[in-house]
């Protein structure tokens, strides 16, 4: 497919605007499939804001939040993902199957994805970008507590870390541990604690009074 | 350690305000496979084939995850014989003839290439 844009555009800085190939290439894309029927600008942009915002990570958050508050919804949780995430009413593209990892003191789960489409964007929000780079990718692999460490996230010596590698079959959603010191915290409260990159495992939960 | 990845993610997202997309394309193209898919121009399987199967031909690898993307898109809509390379590259330039043509800060659009008439898909 690199045949494909092999030619080059000139490049002229003096005056008017500039796309880059890739933009130039999306509005290519665009045009023709919005001429012959295919999609319309509009639905493009309620997608985006869609996944940016509604099906964002609050989805995952809530799922989180009412594990850590409901212990008889944590154990449908962790014998059946699927379902217990459906009952919250999140459900549909890319979350289809779904298994929860439980992170406690003794064991973090870290997701990577091997696969390309197989992150659960009804549940966590789009994917971030780093997420399916190879150097992230296989670095997780190799050394998780390196780059761990590169997020920010240090964890004691004597916790073991297990990487699950996310598949178009199976894909998973870390159950961070509930931050110290929230036992009073409404579900709500404690939702907004959870950051998509908790639900991945690259990130800890924002502590409490953290939340934006 | 942390610059390493830098190296080769130069936007990555440390914080959960940074933004999802590096650019606004990446965006747009996520958006119209989404839309694509709900037409149903093509399988949610099709594409996790197709774009797996451009990921892993890539013979770039400094190629970013959207880039994978947008490549699969282009091979999946060329696939489906929805347009053609020719008609891709065609609107392409008159793309960038239009953008050229556009003053800095004004909304690129179309209209805007001087040889517009030749543009139709």
């Amino acid at each position: 497919m690199t045949n494909l844009h092999d030619h080059t555009h000139d490049h002229d800085h003096d005056h008017g605007s500039e796309l880059s190939e890739a933009a130039l290439r999306v509005r290519a894309l665009e045009t023709i499939l919005t001429q012959k029927g295919y999609i319309d600008p509009a639905a493009l942009d309620a997608i985006i804001e869609t996944y940016e915002t509604k099906i964002g990570p609050r989805n995952g958050a809530r799922v989180v939040a009412k594990a850590w508050t409901d212990p008889a919804y944590k154990a449908r949780l962790m014998s059946d993902a699927t379902s217990a995430i459906a009952e919250l009413g999140y459900s549909g593209r890319q979350g289809e199957h779904m298994r929860a990892v439980e992170n406690t003191s003794e064991l973090h789960n870290i997701v990577v994805c091997t696969l390309c489409s197989c992150y659960p964007w009804p549940v966590l929000g789009l994917p971030p970008v780093w997420y399916k780079s190879t150097p992230y990718r296989s670095r997780a692999v190799m050394d998780p507590r390196g780059v761990l460490n590169d997020f920010g996230v240090e964890l004691p010596a004597t916790t073991k870390i297990r990487v699950w590698d996310s598949t178009a079959e199976m894909r998973y959603l870390v159950l961070p541990m509930r931050p110290e010191g929230t036992e009073t915290l409404s579900e709500d409260a404690l939702a907004d604690l959870v950051t998509r990159d908790s639900m991945i495992g690259t990130g800890l939960p924002l502590k409490k009074g953290q939340a934006r | 350690m942390i610059s390493d990845l830098l190296a080769v993610l130069p936007a990555i997202p440390r914080d959960d305000d940074g933004p999802v997309f590096k650019e606004p394309w990446e965006a747009q193209a996520f958006a119209m496979v989404v839309a694509l898919h709900s037409k149903g121009l093509f399988t949610w399987g099709e594409w996790v084939e197709t774009l797996a199967h451009t990921i892993k031909s890539a013979d770039d690898a400094n190629d970013t995850y959207y880039h994978h993307w947008l490549n699969a898109l282009e091979q999946i809509v060329i696939a489906k014989k929805v347009t053609s390379p020719e008609n891709l590259h065609a609107l392409e330039d008159a793309w960038d003839r239009a953008a050229r043509a556009t003053p800095h800060g004004q909304p690129i659009e179309l209209t805007n290439d001087p040889a517009f008439v030749v543009t139709k898909a």
